[in-house]
């Protein structure tokens, strides 16, 4: 029901995230109680959901429960129908459309299936609903609501086989109405049909659901569940079906492998057979409609895989496995039962907080790294609450028993009929043990790394090499800046600065079809993970060959199954899979499929030959072939190769189609594939194991007779390979290459549709481009040079390159040595004729063809030009002017401080960058001052001249996911708030800043230690989905309430729904970057392969912010690579307020991109720590003023040549921008821009611009009293104690209060507990964020996630409640994600913590008496001890500070992740043992903690189990500045 | 790339040349090339820009960044098939070229630029030591016929492009010996004649054949542009004999001073008659960048009676 796709807006690419909760009776007990209380959940939920431009417009809520048996039963016997005892019937609940003639064409469908599947029709009932209360757009289209009810026919005797006689009715009179395609068809909905369970739901806010369904207020409803969830979704459009729950299911979080997954059902087809469903299998497909969404995807699977037999639990273990690939710690048994079901099925990967039921059963369960939060409670009068949130449904706490969270990849199950809990092991070993997959695993597995071969040579190739490598449009550059690192050292090569050369389709180059795909990645919706430092959850374990059956329950005699460790494969496993049949007698047989054919039929044959291979391959299946090599090893200079991506893409999608896909595997062997990108690629479009024959006969090549060298040399480069597709996989939040294989997360740029629908069917691509015709030409071409007799230069070397670095003949740069020169030569000499021949280089791209925006035209003819002195003076357009997000620490003092002085100079902004910023640069600066005044003469390298009234603030502060340098002060000091969600040149990946880049001053800008490596996580780790966002939103708001709040983006498809859900999560500002902008470090393949132009994600942005009429309250900025006037005129027709600037005023300041920022060598001073490099710093803020003036200049003679006097009436005028006429290019003249020229057609109040604000509702917020009872603090320091209770809806409680005292005091604060306060409760999201010294946050209760992030020298403590029953150190008392990025103060709690306690803590000391997995992650500062057990992976990634765990069970070690640290006992008598137990005693004091009095009385025996986690680089460290003070002394 | 920190920790080294007095008393070639060693150190210097400058400061542009690199490594064979790449003749640049390269090397803005010349002179006359420098003759042979008019630098590289394409192919010089500018307008201390000779074995090897003395036109040439010629070809007669012609004839007399500004200047072409074994008469046509060479020429004459 939702939008038509239109311009660059697809529906597909809406996301959603909520709150879910379920109340559920242990015992089965039915009341009406239940569904009020299921009720009350969901209204406490309801910050977490969203609404659109209006008020009472919802994302959609629901409930659902048992059958009210009772009831309907009374309800239809006022309409004379007498229904079958209960369980004997069924009830479907029944979206209908709103056209009469339709309707009753809908419900006679469904009765049609209900006879024609042998059942009975008892009769329809209508639901009673009040829509008073809706808004608008949801009642407008309101379906009509009934329900019908079934009763069972004849043979049907137990429930079960009646629930699936239900499902059979529901699918097949699905799939008769979309059949009819009527208009509104899509209108009808069944959220569900069944003997068990009934479900409200619609477009209704939280509140709404028990006002609309009137049926929930009756008392005689009852049921033992009540399931509910809240959504927040990215888009606005309204929508009945999106809402949750679905039939089994409700969902938070997002499956980020959908699009494979699905392809995945679609491909089993033809190979699945059900003992269970028989004949009744076929009536079910389509499994799953075009266009759903992935929660309804997976319901839909789930259903399938119950329906077919599996319980619902085993089901969700299938589809849902834990981590299990590289789990030491786990159960032979259990590791055995998910081995055994991976070749079943591939995971559904994805952040995701599953509650499921199945009418008898309840339960929920937590994707494998645990990034969604669920708390549950159990009481003694046998209720289970759970909830995204503790608290959101209050209970007295004398009446609790248990309370406890999900863990990463745990289930918990309530059995209503057996009346107990099932807890995870339980649950898991019964179900483990059912079978002996131990054994079966054992006889059917073959590990191909572990099949003793006869280590038959390869063949070789009677082809040269280097004309191979030229037939592969192999470069030198690629040599040697790809391929050596990587045999060298096994990673993959980092680069700097960001992409200025062309587009693959804009390339005069012949490009390989790598080059047309972009990778996508994770941002805002869900997380992406850090394949290194949480490697635990990472796998790239592959399966060749068929898949066994998903729905074989009773399978005796499983088929067969081959395993690789990694999917690239050397000579010699190549070999093994080619003679496969030898080593599994005669089991496994490969058919290879030759993909060259001779090169003089041309680029015609290319469509024919797929088709060929196609049916051959088809063929091949069905004759029994289990394995298809899809080779290119016959290429000569006779036969050219068709791209082995578009071969192996062909071949999966036709055999996806047949629905023979799951009976064979796919194994390329191809010369073309070579770095990390391509290796993907294939694998994201199917290819189970990639044999790269011609990369890897290039790097022996290095190596001439070395044999060993050389061998060494392949290891290390299938190393690096395999690296880097765990960090390509982890952007977008994929841990397993089984669920990557065939996912398709790319997006095509410059491919015509026509080639996309048919052999990349669902890939997006929304500017056309070259079809398969031009990409066998171009394939050809390559081919043509590779054997040309005539070239002298390519006869003995490959061509020198050019993409990485600027040639003559090379690729094309937009930065060529002209135009850095010209560029630098006008704002040094304030020369506005030098400036426009440097702007004429870079717009002038008739010839060069670099951007899309090259390509544009401005439609001069449409407009009536005004006279250049009634535009608006450049002074104003310059505001709209800001630099980029550079830290200092990827630049240095002088370049970072001159950006800020300009910038300040003329009223734009500057940013921060991550890494925060001297407090010393706030204060405005007086006459006289100069740099080196104001900073320390130590500090600055070159002296910068300032005036009076100057500023060297940056105005705009990054918060990053490092959170380094965060405090309350820095926040207070901020204009604007700006949340890096991604970065151009490495979207989805985190950072690092080496160890000898952290100088002194950057240490102690970033609170840690000089020397000791700084790492950013690849995600906020308080945004795993767009409602963290909006709490993160929310907490910098209440840091801050007069600063602007901005989520930097980088440019993708799907962009612009993310930006809507950013609108609604209440941000002020949205950047979407492009895909070429800057970098620091990043490796390689992320700076040119990953994200689209920001031409395409802009204008996608401003589309669908307009149609949801969002555009308003958002101000929308644009950045990467501009350059130019006319880039920003371009930039403001497709929709932006906002212009980002950052190469180019480092041009200005001296750069002359060496692309050298990461080896901290930058000659010219800027991207450098180097003291004396630092001292060639020349630039100087009048260069960077003249610039911008130069820059708003050309903005002011384009506005009066398009007859615009202000900015603001260019804004989203699409329709004065058109293709350039005449491209003549043979690529880019397929190019269509019309989706990106589309305008949104709404009514003309809608705005197209920034024009309103957003309300923040902080008027709503607890701290508001807590501020007017401080009040004499504030002013007087004068000590205050505040009492009050507080719920899990008042979150950020304490920041808004910081911020005052950060702004009157600063970091200092306060003195210790001036502000006293003591609350009782359970307290919302981000309990004390950015808590400043002086204030004591005192709870009796507990708390939910992101307690005490940024703490910045204030103090929390937590204890329960006195009345609590249970163990306060068995039970959960705090939630996810705690003291992330803490600088300083204390917190102490009493009781568990969940996931990642004290992540990236940086100074914060604290107690707590257990954690989750990845405690103290990324830590670089303060002390942690724990007095109790920690999950796995503590102290990944921790380089500083210090960790102490009281070692329970003596197994702590293995849980520690001991890359980065060393574990050492607390030594007696040292001044650790002083600290720590100091720690303790306030622990005591504090919390009244009987475990740490425990501690305390027998302290000599329990400080020998306290373990001391001391980071190596900090013990480094340490130890050069003690010595260093020991030669000063 | 060369050493990444190679710029901060070594500094310009130049070629070595003999003591004055000792070069002031012969011909030779007195700029003594660098050794491996310290062409590696000076190739370490260079920082492999991303925009390198150097390459689009180079008339011919020599991919400098990769065979820096290559020397840096120690890996001279590579270099020169690299170096080989884009210049024929590295052993004429490397000694005579007035390297603009060095000019634009981006480490020039605050340092002494890395010493590119020295870097190929050494690459060359390694290459040549060592054997490395071999003809190349086509595989195959395309019977097509092409005439070079001029034995300039110009000429004869476009010469051996085209016989290592297969091209039978004839360079015709209207003085009498082979090289133009190179022969007659640079003294052996800059560029002994033997270096050009070894590359005309080369080129000969590969096919190339030479004309000597061989006028193409009607008339004899205009006047002050010397010839030795003792032959005349029409033009009408090269198109009967030849697929192809390329003219490559230089410019020879100087344009008019009038209408050209300083630079256009430096860049005219000037035949010095200074062949020392004639008549020891030479004549300077023209003032410009020639001037040192011709003024240290004479000095040579004088001095080494």
């Amino acid at each position: 029901m939702s939008l038509d796709a239109q311009g660059l807006y697809h529906p597909s690419h809406e996301h959603d995230a909520c709150g879910v909760g379920f109340v559920a009776h242990i015992k089965g007990k039915k009341s009406h109680g239940i569904v009020e209380q299921g009720l009350t959940v969901l209204r406490n939920l309801t910050h977490r959901g969203a609404v659109g431009w209006d008020p009472k417009l919802s994302d959609g809520a629901g409930l659902l429960i048992q059958v009210p048996d009772r009831f309907l039963r009374e309800e239809m016997a006022r309409l004379g129908v007498r229904l079958p005892p209960a369980g004997q019937y069924g009830v479907g609940m029944v979206f209908l459309p709103r056209d009469p003639a339709s309707r009753i064409a809908c419900e006679y469908e469904i009765e049609r299936a209900i006879k024609e599947e042998g059942q009975v029709l008892l009769g329809w009932r209508d639901v009673p609903v009040d829509n008073s209360d809706l808004a608008e757009p949801a009642r407008r289209i309101e379906p009509v609501i009934r329900q019908v009810f079934i009763g069972r026919g004849r043979g049907i005797t137990v429930t079960d086989a009646l629930e699936r006689k239900l499902y059979i009715i529901r699918k097949s009179s699905g799939h008769a109405i979309q059949a009819l395609r009527l208009q509104h068809g899509k209108e009808f909905y069944v959220p569900s049909m069944s003997a068990r369970t009934l479900c409200y739901k619609g477009m209704l806010l939280a509140y709404q659901v028990g006002e609309y369904y009137l049926d929930l207020k009756d008392a005689r409803v009852e049921s033992a569940l009540a399931l509910v969830h809240q959504r927040f979704s990215t888009n606005t459009f309204p929508s009945w079906d999106l809402a949750h729950p679905f039939r089994m299911i409700c969902h938070n979080g997002e499956i980020n492998t959908v699009r494979g997954n699905v392809n995945w059902i679609r491909a089993r087809q033809g190979a699945i057979s059900s003992p269970i469903l028989g004949a009744d299998l076929h009536k079910i497909w389509p499994l799953i409609y075009a266009g759903q969404s992935d929660s309804a995807s997976f319901d839909n699977a789930l259903e399938l895989l119950v329906m077919g037999g599996y319980s619902v639990a085993h089901a969700v273990m299938m589809m849902i496995p834990e981590a299990w690939e590289n789990h030491t710690l786990m159960d032979p048994a259990r590791r055995a039962f998910y081995e055994y079901h991976a070749a079943m099925m591939e995971p559904w990967d994805g952040p995701a907080s599953i509650a499921f039921t199945d009418g008898r059963q309840i339960g929920a369960t937590l994707d494998r790294n645990g990034l969604r939060p669920s708390r549950y409670i159990v009481t003694a009068d046998d209720l289970v609450i759970m909830g995204s949130e503790c608290g959101c449904l209050p209970v007295p706490e004398e009446r609790i028993v248990k309370k406890w969270r999900l863990q990463p990849g745990k289930m918990f199950l309530v059995d209503l009929e057996k009346g107990r809990i099932i807890d995870d092991k339980e649950l898991k070993d019964s179900l483990a043990s059912a079978r002996p997959y131990a054994e079966w695993i054992e006889r059917i597995r073959v590990k191909l790394d572990e099949v003793e071969s006869d280590k038959s040579t390869p063949i070789k190739s009677k082809v040269r090499l280097l004309d191979r490598q030229q037939a592969f449009a192999y470069t030198q550059e690629e040599l040697k800046l790809i391929m050596q690192p990587m045999a060298a050292a096994g990673e993959e090569p980092v680069g700097s600065m960001g992409n200025d050369s062309p587009l693959a389709v804009l390339s005069n180059k012949d490009k390989t079809l790598y080059h047309y795909f972009k990778q996508l990645f994770a941002q805002v919706t869900n997380p992406a993970i850090d394949p290194i430092r949480e490697e635990l959850v990472m796998s790239l374990v592959s399966f060749i060959g068929p898949k066994p059956n998903l729905l074989g329950i009773d399978e005796l005699n499983p088929p067969l199954r081959l395993e690789v460790s990694q999917p690239v494969l050397d000579f010699y496993e190549m070999e093994k899979v080619r003679h496969i049949e030898r080593y599994t007698s005669g089991k496994f047989k490969a058919f290879e499929l030759d993909i060259t054919y001779p090169a003089a039929w041309g680029k015609a044959a290319v469509e024919a030959r797929l088709a060929s291979l196609a049916a051959q391959a088809e063929d091949a299946v069905r004759s029994g072939y289990s394995i298809i090599i899809i080779s290119d090893r016959q290429v000569d200079r006779e036969r050219v190769a068709i791209p082995a991506l578009l071969a192996v893409s062909a071949i999966h999608q036709h055999l996806v189609g047949k629905g023979l896909r799951t009976s064979s595997g796919l194994v390329v062997e191809t010369g073309s594939a070579r770095e990390v990108h391509h290796f993907a690629l294939l694998g994201g479009y199917g290819a189970e194991a990639v044999h790269p024959y011609l990369a890897l006969e290039t790097i022996l090549s290095f190596h001439g007779q070395d044999r060993p060298a050389a061998s060494k040399a392949v290891k290390s480069y299938v190393k690096g390979i395999g690296k880097g597709l765990k960090k390509v996989m982890s952007k977008m939040g994929i841990s397993t290459y089984m669920s990557y294989t065939g996912s398709q997360i790319f997006e095509a740029v410059g491919l015509a549709r026509s080639l996309v629908d048919k052999y990349f069917t669902g890939t997006t691509s929304n500017v056309e481009g070259i079809d398969v015709f031009d990409v066998a030409e171009e394939a050809i071409r390559v081919h043509r040079a590779a054997f040309d007799e005539d070239d002298p230069v390519l006869k003995t070397m490959l061509d020198a390159g050019g993409e990485y670095a600027w040639r003559v003949r090379g690729e094309e740069h937009a930065w060529t040595p002209e135009a850095i020169a010209k560029l630098q030569h006008s704002a040094r000499a304030n020369s506005y004729a030098t400036y426009k021949e440097y702007a004429a280089i870079i717009n002038d791209q008739s010839l060069r063809h670099m951007t899309f925006r090259g390509l544009f035209d401005f439609r001069f003819e449409r407009c009536k030009p005004v006279p250049l002195d009634e535009v608006e003076p450049a002074a104003a357009i310059v505001k709209r002017f800001s630099t980029g997000a550079m830290s200092l620490g990827s630049i240095s003092t002088e370049a970072h401080t001159t950006l800020a002085i300009a910038m300040n100079r003329i009223g734009g902004k500057s940013n921060t960058g991550e890494g925060g910023e001297d407090r010393r640069r706030y204060a405005p600066i007086k006459a006289g001052e100069s740099l080196q005044s104001r900073l320390g003469k130590t500090r600055v390298e070159v002296e910068i001249r300032l005036r009076e009234g100057d500023s060297l603030k940056s105005k705009i502060k990054q918060v990053a996911s490092g959170r380094f340098g965060v405090t309350t002060e820095y926040l207070a000091s901020a204009e604007m708030l700006q949340i890096k969600i991604a970065q151009g040149a490495k979207p989805g990946e985190g950072g690092q800043l080496p160890g000898r880049k952290v100088s002194e001053y950057i240490a102690e800008l970033r609170y840690s230690t000089p020397g000791v490596e700084l790492i950013s996580p690849p995600p906020h780790h308080d945004i795993y989905s767009i409602e963290d966002l909006a709490q993160l939103i929310h907490d910098l708001k209440n840091s801050n309430p007069q600063a602007l709040v901005s989520v930097k983006l980088v440019s993708e498809v799907g962009v612009g729904t993310v930006a809507a859900g950013v609108a609604k999560g209440k941000s002020d500002h949205v950047t979407i970057a492009g895909h070429d902008g800057g970098t620091g470090a990043s490796p390689w393949s992320s700076i040119k392969h990953a994200g689209t132009p920001w031409e395409l994600g802009l204008a996608e942005t401003q589309q669908t912010l307009v149609l949801n009429r969002l555009r308003g309250r958002i101000a929308v900025q644009v950045d990467g690579q501009m350059k130019t006037g006319r880039d920003v005129v371009v930039g403001a027709i497709l929709g932006a307020d906002e212009f980002g600037f950052a190469t180019a005023p480092l041009v200005v300041e001296g750069c002359i991109m060496m692309r050298k920022c990461h080896l901290n060598t930058c000659p010219v001073g800027i991207a450098t720590q180097d003291p004396q490099l630092r001292r060639k710093f020349e630039g100087k803020p009048e260069h960077v003023v003249n610039y911008f003036f130069f820059v708003a200049e050309e903005v002011r003679e384009l506005m009066a040549q398009l007859g615009v006097r202000r900015l603001d009436e260019l804004i989203g005028r699409t329709e004065l921008l058109d293709m350039k006429k005449g491209v003549e290019h043979w690529k880019a003249k397929g190019l269509d821009f019309s989706r990106i020229f589309a305008m949104p057609s709404v009514p003309a109040e809608v705005a197209r611009f920034h024009c309103e604000t957003q309300d923040h509702g902080l008027e709503k917020a607890l701290d508001n009293r807590l501020i007017e009872l401080a009040q004499p603090a504030l002013e007087r320091g004068e000590k205050v104690i505040i009492e009050t209770p507080i719920r899990n809806i008042n979150r950020t409680v304490g920041t808004m209060l910081s911020h005052e005292i950060a702004k009157r005091y600063g970091h200092d604060g306060l003195p210790e507990d001036t502000i006293h306060i003591r609350f009782a409760g359970s307290a919302g999201q981000s309990f004390g964020a950015f808590l400043a010294r002086g204030v004591v946050l005192d709870l009796v209760g507990d708390t939910n996630d992101y307690c005490g992030k940024g703490l910045s020298g204030g103090r929390i403590s937590v204890q329960p409640s006195p009345k609590f029953r249970g163990e306060p150190s068995e039970n959960i008392i705090t939630g996810n994600v705690v003291l992330y990025g803490a600088i300083a103060g204390e917190a102490y709690f009493r009781g568990v913590a969940g996931e990642r306690f004290a992540v990236r803590n940086s100074g914060a000391r604290a107690v707590v008496e257990g954690v989750g997995d990845h405690g103290c992650e990324y830590m670089t500062g303060g002390a942690v001890v724990v007095l109790g057990t920690t999950g796995r992976n503590f102290a990944a990634g921790m380089s500083g500070g210090f960790a102490y765990v009281l070692d329970v069970d003596g197994e702590f070690a293995r849980r520690c992740n001991p890359s980065m640290v060393d574990l050492e006992p607390l030594v007696p008598e040292s001044e650790d043992e002083a600290s720590v137990k100091r720690l303790i005693e306030n622990h005591a004091r504090y919390t009244n903690s009987k475990r740490a009095s425990q501690v305390l009385e027998k302290w000599s025996e329990y400080r020998a189990r306290f373990v001391k986690i001391f980071p190596k680089e900090y013990r480094r460290a340490l130890a050069e500045m003690a010595g260093q003070k020991r030669a000063a002394a | 790339m060369g050493k990444v920190t190679g710029f901060l920790e070594f500094g310009r080294v130049e070629e070595p040349h003999e003591p004055t007095e000792a070069r002031k008393k012969h011909y030779r070639e007195f700029y003594l090339r660098l050794s491996d060693e310290a062409a590696g150190v000076q190739g370490a210097r260079c920082m492999d820009c991303g925009v390198p400058f150097c390459m689009s400061g180079c008339p011919v542009n020599n991919i400098i960044p990769d065979w820096n690199d290559l020397v840096y490594r120690q890996d001279w064979k590579t270099a020169i098939e690299v170096l080989h790449s884009t210049n024929n003749f590295p052993e004429f640049t490397g000694r005579i070229c007035p390297a603009p390269c060095e000019e634009a090397c981006v480490l020039r803005i605050n340092e002494d630029p890395v010493g590119i010349k020295s870097i190929e002179h050494a690459i060359i006359d390694k290459a040549w030591e060592e054997g490395w420098v071999r003809p190349l003759p086509a595989a195959h042979r395309t019977g097509k016929k092409v005439a070079v008019v001029g034995s300039g630098p110009a000429g004869l590289a476009c010469a051996q492009q085209l016989a290592r394409a297969g091209h039978d192919v004839t360079v015709f010089e209207k003085s009498d010996r082979i090289g133009g500018l190179l022969r007659y307008g640079i003294p052996d201390f800059k560029l002994e004649k033997g270096v050009i000779d070894r590359r005309l074995d080369q080129m000969r090897a590969e096919g190339v054949k030479f004309r000597a003395a061989v006028f193409v036109g009607v008339r004899s040439p205009a006047g002050g542009v010397g010839s030795d010629a003792r032959e005349n070809i029409s033009p009408d007669q090269l198109k009967m004999d030849f697929d192809a012609i390329v003219l490559a004839a230089g410019a020879e007399q100087p344009p008019e001073a009038a209408g050209l500004d300083r630079l256009a200047r430096r860049f005219e072409l000037i035949r010095l008659e200074l062949l020392v074994d004639r008549d020891r008469r030479f004549v300077h046509q023209a003032g410009s960048g020639c001037q040192r060479s011709t003024a240290s020429a004479i000095a040579r004459v004088w001095t080494s009676d």
